[in-house]
């Protein structure tokens, strides 16, 4: 009974959220700066992740919720890759750097006298 | 609700259809759920669109997307019941809630960092009338634009 009302608010929302994804691409291509297209990717993909759920929900299957959970972490994590990447040039560097003070500088030439003891 | 419908037939005589009065009232709470929550992700990503600087981008991206996801994934678990699915959802709607400000606040921390300045001061739209022609040139000209 309320089948058919659902079916024509998931198709509407499923086509706005589409024409907000579209919006989303144009900032995505025509960013001045790294950290605009960073941004859009991070809210493309949340905007994937909503229409995965609507779209499973209007075919009726519960397939597209999985891929939209996988999606919403795989998006958090590509997100930080791509930022530590354009910032250290590598994945493998410490994200921040080590603390520089007196006492941290103390401690580390303390180590380094008692390992090469 | 059987309670109800006996209740409703003694006092007063009609026969309420109590089951398609929840059907309705579920459909139309999830449906406006979902509807506000696609005006938010809509006006966010004309936020994204539209905004000046990179810093209000980040902002109307970030704080709608946030709200405008939450809302259309309860909208969705409004209709889904109790079932699998309804986890499924709840932990989209939790890995979202956790990561999406999460993100944009990395975002904004490497922007921040990396040198990237905001604008400040008055900020002065861009004039619509250059690129649309002649039909805005007397409002522009009347707000002292151009």
């Amino acid at each position: 009974m309320t089948d058919g009302f659902l079916l024509k608010v998931y198709v509407a929302a499923t086509i706005l959220l589409m024409v907000g994804m579209a919006l989303i691409l144009v900032r995505l291509i025509a960013g001045p700066t790294l950290y605009d297209r960073a941004l859009a990717v991070n809210s493309f993909g949340t905007k994937i992740v909503l229409f995965l759920c609507m779209f499973s929900l209007i075919i009726g299957r519960a397939d597209g919720v999985d891929i939209a959970i996988l999606y919403a972490l795989m998006n958090f994590i590509a997100t930080v890759a791509i930022l530590k990447f354009f910032r250290y040039r590598a994945l493998s560097e410490p994200m921040a750097p080590l603390p520089a003070s007196a006492k941290f500088d103390a401690l580390r030439e303390r180590r380094r006298n008692e390992r090469s003891r | 609700m059987a309670a109800d419908k006996a209740h409703g037939t003694q006092s007063v005589g009609v026969d309420i259809p109590w089951d398609a009065v929840l059907d309705w009232g579920l459909a139309l709470a999830s449906s406006g759920l979902i509807l506000s929550g696609v005006f938010f992700v809509l006006a966010g990503a004309l936020g994204v669109l539209r905004m000046p600087d990179f810093f209000t981008r980040m902002h109307a991206a970030g704080m709608t997307d946030t709200l405008g996801a939450e809302f259309i994934l309860f909208g969705l678990i409004l209709q889904t019941g109790f079932s699998q699915m309804t986890l499924k959802l709840l932990l989209v709607a939790f890995f979202l809630f956790l990561t999406s400000p999460t993100a944009t606040h990395a975002i904004a921390n490497a922007a921040l960092k990396s040198g990237l300045k905001p604008q400040l001061g008055t900020y002065k739209a861009p004039d619509l009338s250059q690129i649309e022609g002649s039909s805005n040139e007397a409002d522009s000209d009347k707000a002292g634009g151009h």
